[in-house]
């Protein structure tokens, strides 16, 4: 069958999806996105977490053709997702989604070409998650990192101050075997302490 | 590598900072990994490429009457179905030091789960279904899954016609190794015991649940070799187990490193490397293969489960007088590291304490069950939870703090170990106990919210809601352990680094090779601090890790910063001497100070150790490039003796101490860790935060294993019954407690800048220092892994 929706504000199309594959499998094995993490495929250990019409998701437990018409963010796309939202003063709608005037205007940058070839990007490319999670020692092996990155995006979106009792609530559907969490709630905190986030709260 | 769109990068770092050795410097693959653009080896992509498949017994022991594929290969869209008899030559098992692991099974099965035949196919989906047409007769054959059946007469063997090195003193061809220590007299000191303790103690088997499962690449070359991305811990010693198999030099066989998901031992075996060659060498096309969770379950080796047999003697002031163990492995059905396991069980089955009277004995089994091998803590980890409850009924039966005891009894530099080795850098023990006793405590009944109410979040159960504080009782445990750094028994454990400084821009930079298998711990970090420290650059480029250069050994045995780190230092040292033989030559007649100041690179510039400036080095080497590849190595060590089991086999030592605080819901027998302090000497800390992140995250794994963490092996069957993230736990953010770290940093004056490898020790005394707290919260005895609820309510 085919699949088209919209990825990080571009429409994607996929052809000859088998109607078994998922929403995970088409993001990193037919369009190239494989920021998204395969490591349980029942929707335990949230690594595979995506944004679908602005809900954190297990992209490991939705049938592709669910995703019809609709909108996904992946870690791929979080700093463009992350500066859409400062830019609109949050997501008063209640789905911080990328609506489709913005999908039209939305253009790749050149940047994310030079990341490929290896060389790290500046901070400002960054979106407040993703710099603390670098700057609090959160990332060691990083295969959960995607999934953590989208899930707590998603959690100081809704509550840019939150309780560590409301970080690991928010967090707890995403395993990390590495550093034993402390330095994920650091990151947390800090980009909260940041502020970068302030403008997002007033949403859902 | 033409036509390969998605391998590993090359990663460089600049940086305004000096960002040397001792500064938390960010990881250089931090960006990428946040960006979702690191290239894990499930990420590598070929165009035209298979999606291989692997088939696995159902059963644990039978014998294959015949494998019919005929059905698979008449699949659309499958490319190639392999099984033993299609394997290329006459060398058709590896291992890590016994080659007694089939590439895929022979006649025989020996596990649930073992490899029987490989599909190759356009599409992951077809290649599964195609396995599972796959017509397989078994002839099911009873199973040995302990001591008792392993060794009974009569009993199956689980090789037979062993010809290994240890077949000759192991008392039963079921025994992998055995390795008894005698010191002293220990029958004879029991004599001066006022008490003796004794108990016996049972580990559960642990999976590293790295999260990233075992994946790669085969490409085959245009020259008859294949290019392999893979993850994995060590790629010299995968590159001498898959040429064999393959039929090829090992300079066609050209690995890579792609990033790797974690690994914590469990990618010191070969998992994928050699099925997906074979396969990407039958059908000519690259072959990539990714392992889901539940065969990651079966596809790599796990910790091995343990029965520990103890007795300790001390006198009414609190001496230890003596200590008999018996330490039982289950190593499964194939060697892998089972022997090394043994050695290290033995060794350090006293701890960190003065005892010098023992009788040890430690052996592996080859049982039915899953293969087991190497995972953080390595041997240590079983017998740190059995000793340190023995140190606990003893200073009870003493009358004694569990503590003080403990630092009465504790090493210090000069101890001898059982094996007769002196410990010869510091042994803190005592003073991290001190430390870690020293920590202020949380609070208690921090689950009380201000009106009066509870966070359920807080409490044991969680978000199940199942209690507000009734029945919630609070325990304190402490223990410490010690852990060997580095491979032992007189292993050759070198290193190698290739180190290149030119000029590139008008700056000079230094680019890192070495064949590392950086799995999160940040070895890449610290091998930038190094060659910034040591060449006085701010931009150092590290290379894919790779065959290309010399082995790096494994990352393993919380090895690499000290030995792979040593041979960075060693060979950055090499690289900044050519410099100043250069600047000698060019500008040595302008300055007094190059004939007879000791020089230093630092900033760009050959100064004196004085701080004046002789020359920008980018002058010193113009258009050429020093490039100098040198291996490393720590002292040698010796093989413990077979009988006596005397002898130096360690080089170094690495010593955690943990304080757990745990509440009990003694009605419903559920545990919730509100913290976990620990205190830990590493030597010298060359990158703080990643120290107290190693530190954190070994905790936790010790934490998973005492109150969650089991592989369960049904008894009759030998199969494995939970092999999933639904029904194998490891700990989540909310299961996991704050973790307050105190670093103590001792020179260790043997290592590079004082440094003691870190990764293990804070796994080894976590665990029985939670089920301190469990037994001091509920009085109960407790002496199994996982502590489970039944356990608890004695339903």
């Amino acid at each position: 069958m085919r699949v088209t929706f919209t990825v990080n504000g571009r429409r994607q199309e996929a052809d000859d999806v088998w109607e078994g594959e998922s929403l995970l499998y088409v993001l990193r094995e037919r369009m190239g996105l494989p920021g998204s993490k395969n490591a349980c495929e029942q929707g335990e250990c949230g690594s595979c977490t995506v944004r679908l019409d602005g809900v954190p998701v297990c992209s490991c437990l939705v049938a592709a053709g669910q995703v019809e018409g609709r909108d996904v963010v992946t870690v791929e796309g979080l700093a463009d997702f992350a500066r859409q939202r400062a830019e609109r003063g949050g997501c008063a709608g209640g789905v911080c989604g990328t609506g489709l005037d913005e999908a039209k205007r939305w253009a790749a940058k050149p940047a994310a070409e030079e990341q490929a070839g290896g060389q790290s990007g500046g901070p400002g490319e960054l979106s407040p998650i993703q710099q603390a999670f670098i700057d609090a020692g959160a990332v060691q092996c990083g295969f959960c990192t995607p999934g953590l990155l989208v899930a707590a995006d998603e959690l100081l979106e809704r509550n840019d101050s939150p309780s560590d009792a409301d970080i690991r609530e928010a967090l707890s559907g995403n395993l990390c075997r590495c550093t034993g969490y402390e330095k994920i709630l650091d990151a947390v905190r800090l980009a909260a302490a940041r502020g970068e986030s302030r403008t997002a709260g007033q949403g859902a | 590598m033409a036509g390969v769109t998605r391998t590993p990068t090359h990663l460089t770092q600049g940086g305004k900072t000096r960002a040397g050795i001792g500064e938390s410097t960010l990881r250089p693959d931090g960006t990428l990994k946040v960006t979702g653009e690191f290239a894990y080896s499930s990420d590598m992509w070929h165009e035209d490429m298979l999606w291989g498949h692997t088939l696995r017994s159902t059963v644990a022991h039978a014998e294959i009457r015949s494998i019919d594929t005929g059905e698979a290969l008449a699949t659309p869209g499958v490319y190639a179905v392999l099984t033993y008899d299609d394997l290329p030559t006459d060398v058709k098992n590896y291992g890590l030091e016994i080659q007694d692991t089939p590439v895929l099974a022979h006649g025989k099965v020996r596990h649930h789960g073992e490899p029987v035949a490989l599909v190759a196919a356009d599409h992951p989906e077809t290649a599964r279904r195609a396995a599972a047409k796959i017509k397989i007769d078994y002839r099911e054959l009873p199973v040995v899954t302990d001591e008792a059946s392993a060794t009974a007469e009569g009993a199956p063997l689980v090789h037979e016609n062993r010809t290994d090195h240890h077949i000759g003193h192991v008392p039963h061809p079921n025994i992998v190794h055995r390795q008894p220590i005698i010191r002293g007299d220990a029958d004879e000191a029991a004599k001066r015991a006022d008490v003796i303790v004794s108990g016996e103690y049972v580990f559960g088997m642990q999976d590293q649940a790295f999260l990233g499962p075992e994946s790669g690449l085969a490409v085959p070359g245009e020259d008859g070799g294949v290019d392999l991305y893979v993850a994995t811990q060590w790629l010299h010693s995968d590159l001498r187990q898959i040429a064999p198999v393959l039929g090829l030099p090992e300079e066609k066989v050209r690995m890579t490193l792609s990033g790797v998901g974690g690994a914590f031992g469990g990618r010191e075996d070969l998992s994928m490397q050699i099925h997906a060659c074979l396969l990407a060498l039958r059908t000519g096309k690259p072959v990539k293969i990714v392992y889901n969770r539940f065969e990651s379950f079966f596809g790599h080796v796990h910790r091995h489960p343990a029965r520990l047999w103890y007795e300790h003697g001390a006198t009414k002031d609190g001496k230890l007088t003596h200590m008999k163990c018996r330490i039982v492995l289950d190593g499964g059905a194939y060697a892998s590291a089972s022997p090394a396991v043994v050695g290290n069980a033995s060794s350090l089955s006293v701890g960190p304490y003065v005892v010098e009277d023992v009788d040890i004995e430690a052996l592996a089994l080859y049982s039915n069950n899953p293969p087991c091998g190497a995972m953080r803590g390595f041997g240590a980890v079983q017998a740190c939870f059995a000793y340190e409850a023995q140190m606990d009924k003893l200073a009870a039966k003493l009358g004694l703090d569990p503590v003080a005891f403990r630092q009465l009894n504790a090493m210090e530099q000069g101890t001898l170990l059982p094996t007769g080795q002196p410990v010869d850098s510091p042994a803190p023990v005592a003073e991290l106990l001190r430390r870690v006793k020293a920590m202020p405590l949380p609070p208690e009944q921090q689950w009380r919210t201000a009106g009066a109410g509870a966070d359920v979040r807080a409490l044991p159960g969680g978000l199940s809601n199942t209690t507000h504080g009734e029945g919630v009782v609070r325990g304190i445990g402490y223990a410490v352990g010690i852990k060997n750094v580095g491979f032992s028994e007189g292993f050759d454990d070198y290193s190698t680094a290739r180190v290149r400084m030119e000029v590139i821009g008008g700056e000079p930079v230094a680019t890192v090779h070495t064949a590392m298998a950086e799995v999160g711990q940040g070895g890449i970090t610290v091998h930038a601090q190094i060659a910034r420290t040591e060449l006085g650059v701010q931009q150092v480029t590290i290379h894919p890790a790779d065959t290309q250069v010399g082995s790096a050994g494994s990352t393993s045995a919380s090895r690499q910063t000290y030995v792979t780190g040593g041979a960075v230092k060693h060979s950055c040292e090499a690289v900044r001497e050519k410099v100043l033989q250069k600047g000698r030559a060019k500008f040595g007649t302008y300055h007094p100070a190059w004939a007879t100041a000791e020089l230093l690179l630092e900033g760009g510039k050959v100064t004196t150790d004085g701080g004046e400036v002789l020359a920008d080095i980018a002058d010193v080497l113009e258009d050429e490039a020093i490039d100098l590849e040198l291996e490393w190595r720590h002292r040698p060590t010796e093989a413990f003796d077979l009988r006596t089991g005397q002898g130096n086999g360690h080089v170094q030592y690495s010593f955690a101490a943990h304080r757990a605080v745990v509440e009990v819901d003694t009605e419903l027998g559920l545990v919730k860790v509100i913290e976990l302090a620990c205190a830990q000497d590493v030597g010298k800390a060359l990158n703080p935060l990643s120290v107290v992140g190693q530190i954190q995250g070994g905790t936790t794994q010790g934490l998973g294993v005492a109150v969650m963490e089991e592989i369960i092996v049904d008894p009759k069957t030998a199969k494995v019954r939970n092999p999933s993230f639904t029904d194998y736990l490891i700990p989540t953010i909310l299961d996991t407690p704050t973790i307050p770290v105190d670093v103590l940093e001792l020179a260790d004056e043997h290592a590079p800048y004082g440094l003691r490898g870190i990764g293990e020790a804070p796994t080894l005394s976590s665990t029985p220092a939670v089920l301190a707290a469990i037994r001091n919260a509920t009085g109960l005895e407790l002496n199994k892994t996982p502590v489970r609820p039944e356990h608890l309510t004695g339903t």
